[in-house]
């Protein structure tokens, strides 16, 4: 595994043969005005695999396109454990700050990088698009798959959960909620639990960071207070109330330093812990929505051929016709078995 | 925190009336910070004050139970650094008995045992009501003393309210004009209709506690007889001649007719004199001192007598300064508490939080590497819940040096009166000598004109010899106001040396005192977290070749 932060130059030594793909996410730029300013991001890839068009190429990228990426690997790849996005929103105010914009570009970094690490991930095209494309490709790619109109299949499921939500909800039924084992209900249970501690513990983290820049900021106002009334006094009370001024705004420097410190190095790394865990909740939520799509699907099936039995003695033209919406039903629910 | 609502007092006697009710409010601000943080701390003893309590009050006679002396020693370096290894810096002052300037002044105070305890209620002696029970009720406290020097030591206890507390208040700010009088406790704040009735007479009962302390150690004020009075005499204390200004003013009204048609003539008694005139009845003398203050300050009018020590009037301006910035010190001071209180709890939370994710992690692990990354986390999770206790321990210390800042604010209090003590007795004098001034005038006028009948003018002559006399008396009033005046000076110039060397010796200790405590817990905080530093040290080194992602 490739040790993410510092990947920015896979060492040319490393022996030709071997096979390496190293990628950085450098230089955040801000571009746009107003409402609509975004950062940019340069993403440079080094490597030797043939797939790839050439030893390096640089492109220039912005973070919706990396939710694209993340979007698309998701769909295709279900089941697997997608590396987590920092967090699309943020306060106004703080969308510009220097620390945002750096813990933002290092999260990117380590999301990239942890695709190309992953045995199955790093080999899909989309990787490669967003590696390699052109600006306008990309842009083109981006916006019609973040759309407002979404592929009609989606629609139709979202209206199939609906569908199938109501009925048990109107006809009372007990549905298996997803297919499961002891083990599975345990990892489950370990997961979302998991989850409840390392939320608290990045919450605390978070709050630290932000006492330590208060206290810092009480020290530096407290020595600036001392000093002044130390220079009321004069000659050698005024010097040592001056000395313990400036210490302390000597700490309070130091304070700065240590907030910037653990918020880069303890809780940073927190939250991506519980951006991991809520991933792999999504993959679950994912294994449950399709059992259950699955059972839905047979559900119909078992249905449907009902009624083909029925039609078959009583409308032989009739059954040719179900008879196909039965395969298709099949196909539908054999494929979905086994994504 | 509670809101930092001034007291709204009417003012006090001989009191500047627009005096700072501010820094008493931060500091009552302050004191319940300082009770809320730490479990130790009650709000009785919420007085970062208390480390002038001396020894003695293990002794005090007392059934409140949360009367225990609260606050932890300073630990000596050697001990937060947990046996020291060689500290460079100065061990603070271990204890109260040791040659602290503060115990050296309490050492040789008057008293050595006061104590203010056993608040009980009672019901008003001369109301009447129809429902039984709804008597309007005060409470009252037990006074209990020890006077140093009594060969047989005996112990004095008498029932005290706290309008008997503004009795000797007021007596005491008659009586030593000039001098730095330790104001009062407060008399009614928002507080005492927000907090419950328990917390609120705890409260009042240390702050009498202090104040007592605080006028033993006085060394006019120890010695007097008006606290010896107050700490000794059994029964109620005789009410002052009307305490209210409504009475006062008329009184006077009712003597003002009398002074006018007697002609602008009548002369304030000598002794009279020797006060000032607004908290007085004399209605006329306050008329007469209020036009010479106009006179003198907005037609521009040299007064007779100036206040010409340039040196007071120097230390005035300087102390003004000192005041200003002090305030703002001790504001700053009540933020960093607050912030180091916040930096506590967060520390500590955030250790809670790790010992439930270890916990968590060990109990629910399936495999080993799971349990062994949860032990190393645990040793942070303790050392997180370690350092916020240091932090906390840190902070009652930095309440109790701290609190240095809201003392002297309080004694700026007292400065400001004094000083408007010396400046209504020159208006006194002023008066005086324009009054004076005019009668002369009067008499040469008088003569002038007599001069010009023939064989004198009788009348006139007879008024002449009224004036002079009127004069005499004048003169006489002028000499004992005079005499005032130049006492209070003395006073005030001995009570700002005084403060000036106390000053001096009380910062020191405090800065000292903060310093010192700082760095220990810092050490003591920081050799934890080197400790789990090393022992999670194969981390660091394993850091390379791992991924984060592992």
């Amino acid at each position: 595994m490739i040790s993410p932060e510092r990947s920015s130059s896979q060492s040319p030594r490393s022996p030709a043969g071997a096979p390496f793909l190293s990628i950085s996410v450098t230089d955040p730029v801000r571009m746009g005005t107003g409402v609509q300013a975004y950062i940019s991001y340069r993403v440079i890839t080094r490597t030797n695999l043939p797939e790839f068009e050439g030893p390096e190429k640089i492109v220039i990228r912005r973070y919706s396109d990396f939710e694209w990426l993340h979007d698309r690997l998701a769909e295709r790849y279900k089941g697997v454990f997608i590396p987590p996005l920092p967090e699309k929103n943020a306060v106004e105010k703080f969308r510009f700050s220097k620390e945002f914009i750096e813990l933002r570009r290092q999260a990117l970094d380590l999301f990239v990088n942890r695709i190309a690490s992953h045995p199955e991930l790093k080999q899909s095209d989309v990787l490669r698009t967003f590696l390699q494309a052109d600006e306008e490709i990309m842009d083109r790619a981006r916006s019609y798959e973040t759309g407002i109109f979404k592929k009609p299949a989606d629609f139709l499921q979202i209206f199939k959960d609906v569908q199938s939500k109501v009925s048990d909800v109107v006809l009372g039924k007990e549905k298996p909620v997803e297919e499961s084992t002891p083990e599975y209900e345990k990892l489950k249970n370990y997961i979302f639990e998991l989850e409840n501690h390392l939320t608290e513990a990045q919450k605390q983290a978070y709050r630290l960071v932000k006492r330590h820049r208060e206290l810092g900021q009480s020290l530096a106002d407290f020595g600036k207070a001392i000093k002044l009334l130390g220079a009321c006094e004069g000659d050698l009370m005024e010097k040592v109330f001056s000395e313990v001024g400036s210490k302390s705004e000597m700490l309070s420097i130091k304070l700065q330093r240590e907030a910037d410190n653990l918020l880069f190095n303890f809780e940073e790394p927190l939250k991506d812990y519980v951006r991991a865990i809520q991933s792999i909740k999504a993959t679950m939520l994912d294994r449950a929505n399709a059992f259950r799509q699955h059972f839905d699907l047979d559900q119909e099936r078992k249905y449907k051929e009902l009624n083909l039995e029925k039609l078959k003695f009583m409308n032989p033209e009739k059954y040719a016709e179900a008879e196909s919406e039965f395969r298709e039903a099949s196909c539908c629910n054999f494929s979905l078995r086994n994504s | 925190m509670m809101s930092s609502a001034p007291p709204s007092e009417p003012a006090t006697a001989g009191g500047d009336d627009d005096m700072e009710s501010l820094p008493l409010a931060a500091a009552s601000d302050y004191a319940s910070v300082a009770s809320t943080f730490d479990p130790l701390l009650s709000s009785t003893s919420a007085t970062a004050a208390s480390p002038r309590s001396p020894p003695t009050r293990a002794a005090a006679f007392t059934l409140s139970p949360t009367f225990s002396s609260s606050f932890v020693d300073p630990p000596s370096y050697a001990d937060a650094t947990g046996g020291g290894a060689g500290s460079s810096s100065p061990r603070s002052a271990s204890s109260p008995s040791s040659a602290s300037p503060r115990s050296a002044r309490l050492a040789a105070s008057e008293y050595s045992l006061l104590a203010v305890s056993d608040p009980e209620t009672e019901a008003e002696p001369a109301a009447t009501s129809l429902v039984p029970g709804s008597a309007p009720t005060y409470v009252s406290y037990l006074v209990t003393s020890v006077h140093r020097r009594d060969p047989d030591q005996r112990r004095h206890s008498v029932r005290r309210r706290f309008r008997d507390f503004v009795t000797l208040a007021d007596r005491l700010a008659e009586a030593f004009r000039g001098h730095f009088v330790p104001p009062r406790p407060d008399k009614n704040t928002v507080e005492s209709q927000v907090m419950q009735r328990d917390e609120f007479v705890a409260q009042r009962r240390a702050a009498l506690e202090r104040y007592l302390w605080r006028l033993a150690e006085h060394p006019a004020i120890g010695p007097s007889d008006e606290l010896r009075v107050f700490l000794q005499a059994e029964g109620k204390m005789p009410l002052p001649g009307s305490t209210d200004m409504a009475s006062r003013m008329l009184d006077g009204a009712a003597r003002l007719p009398r002074q006018l048609i007697a002609g602008e003539d009548a002369v304030a008694a000598p002794q009279e004199v020797v006060q000032p005139a607004r908290g007085g009845r004399d209605l006329l003398r306050i008329f007469k001192e209020l036009k010479q203050s106009v006179v003198t300050d907005w037609a521009g009018v040299k007064p007779p007598l100036l206040e010409e020590d340039r040196e007071f009037l120097e230390k005035k301006y300087k102390l003004q300064e000192w005041e200003q910035q002090l305030t703002s010190a001790s504001q700053q001071a009540e933020a960093l508490v607050k912030a180091q209180q916040d930096m506590a709890e967060t520390m500590g939370a955030l250790g809670l939080a790790f010992v439930r994710l270890t916990k968590f992690e060990t109990e629910e692990a399936m495999y080993d590497s799971q349990r062994i990354r949860a032990a190393d986390s645990r040793r942070v999770a303790t050392a997180a819940v370690k350092a916020s206790r240091a932090c906390r321990d840190l902070n009652a210390q930095t309440v109790k040096y701290l609190d240095t800042l809201h003392e002297h604010l309080s004694i700026m209090l007292s400065v400001h009166t004094a000083f408007s003590d010396r400046a209504s007795a020159l208006l006194t004098v002023q008066t005086l000598m324009s009054d004076v001034a005019s009668l002369q005038s009067r008499i040469e006028k008088l003569e002038a004109a007599s001069s010009k009948i023939f064989g004198g003018d009788r009348a006139r002559t007879r008024k002449v010899e009224e004036l002079r006399e009127t004069i005499r008396a004048t003169e006489e009033a002028k000499f004992c106001a005079l005499r005032e005046y130049e006492r209070i000076k003395e006073n005030n110039r001995s009570e700002l040396q005084r403060l000036d060397s106390e000053r001096k010796q009380d910062f020191l200790v405090m800065l000292k005192g903060f310093v010192a405590s700082q760095a220990a817990y810092a050490e003591k905080i920081v050799d934890g977290w080197e400790t789990v530093a090393e022992e999670t040290s194969g981390y660091a080194r394993a850091r390379g070749s791992d991924s984060i992602t592992s």
